[in-house]
């Protein structure tokens, strides 16, 4: 991976610096992350000049402050293309979702389990369906909160976890933790009435 | 209303693909440069970068960041 010239050292060294070695370090850092997220956000028609300029100048800020932070696993241009990449997917996200509510989200579910049966499908593999999507459905009704429901749901439909996690007044992590902890208990419960991961999966395959 | 068909078939994947031990969205993006050059170099992933390559098959945000990162990186080092 092309690290632009420089060395990690270099890169660490020069932009803690000071003086002309600084600014230049930092010039050729924004324009590559730029660069990076003009290519990687181009189906998105809201990601504008003006967007992209943001994104870049908030990124490189928050790479500075990082600094430290860096351990040299990777190239120090990928490291900090990564924390762009995310920076600015999270402003998007916060955008395309900041007027939606969790509640609305969540109105057009009531958890039921139907409509994964293809109608296609032989008479033992639709039954076989129909047997794992009614265990599913009694799982989520009895071993997941109300808490995990709407979450898991509200993932489901494409609600980013920093947004759920806002309106929760909660983090990114936690809602993840939640959701996992979900996952956890409808895996052990389709395991105890005994539909292992892999039986599921070739279940619904194809 | 009941779940469409693309989010039930969803759920039964990520619940087959969940482990007991997986790292959050912060851990894999203090991973996910590393793991981004072996994938761009065409190796395969090592033991201790198999947690982001599940983290990634489950989380949505991750994956996408992702694919926008090896998209920014194939255009920086082009």
């Amino acid at each position: 991976m092309d690290n632009l010239g420089r060395s990690n050292e270099a890169w660490l060294l020069q932009l803690s610096g000071s003086g002309s070695v600084q600014q230049t370090a930092v010039s050729d850092l924004r324009a590559a992350l730029l660069r990076g997220l003009r290519k990687a956000l181009s189906a998105w028609a809201v990601a504008d000049n003006t967007f992209l300029e943001d994104a870049a100048q908030e990124s490189l800020l928050r790479i500075l402050n990082r600094l430290q932070q860096f351990e040299g696993r990777s190239q120090f241009l990928t490291w900090a293309t990564s924390i762009a990449i995310s920076v600015a997917m999270s402003e998007l996200r916060r955008r395309r979702w900041k007027d939606v509510s969790l509640d609305e989200v969540l109105a057009v579910s009531d958890s039921r389990v139907e409509g994964a049966i293809d109608e296609d499908a032989g008479p033992d593999v639709k039954w076989e369906r129909q047997a794992i999507l009614d265990r599913m459905h009694a799982l989520i009704q009895s071993d997941l909160t109300e808490k995990q429901r709407a979450v898991l749901l509200a993932e489901l439909r494409g609600m980013p976890q920093d947004e759920i996690a806002r309106q929760l007044g909660s983090n990114r992590n936690a809602v993840y933790k939640l959701t996992h902890d979900a996952r956890k208990r409808l895996k052990r419960g389709l395991e105890a009435a005994g539909y292992e991961s892999a039986d599921v999966q070739a279940a619904f395959a194809g | 209303m009941p779940l469409s068909k693309k989010e039930i078939e969803e759920l039964i994947r990520i619940v087959g693909l969940t482990k007991d031990d997986e790292i959050n969205c912060d851990q894999c993006l203090s991973f996910v440069a590393e793991f981004a050059e072996h994938k761009l170099a065409g190796k395969s992933v090592p033991e201790g970068l198999k947690a982001v390559e599940q983290h990634l098959s489950i989380c949505v945000e991750c994956r996408d960041e992702y694919e926008a990162l090896e998209k920014a990186l194939r255009e920086i080092t082009s």
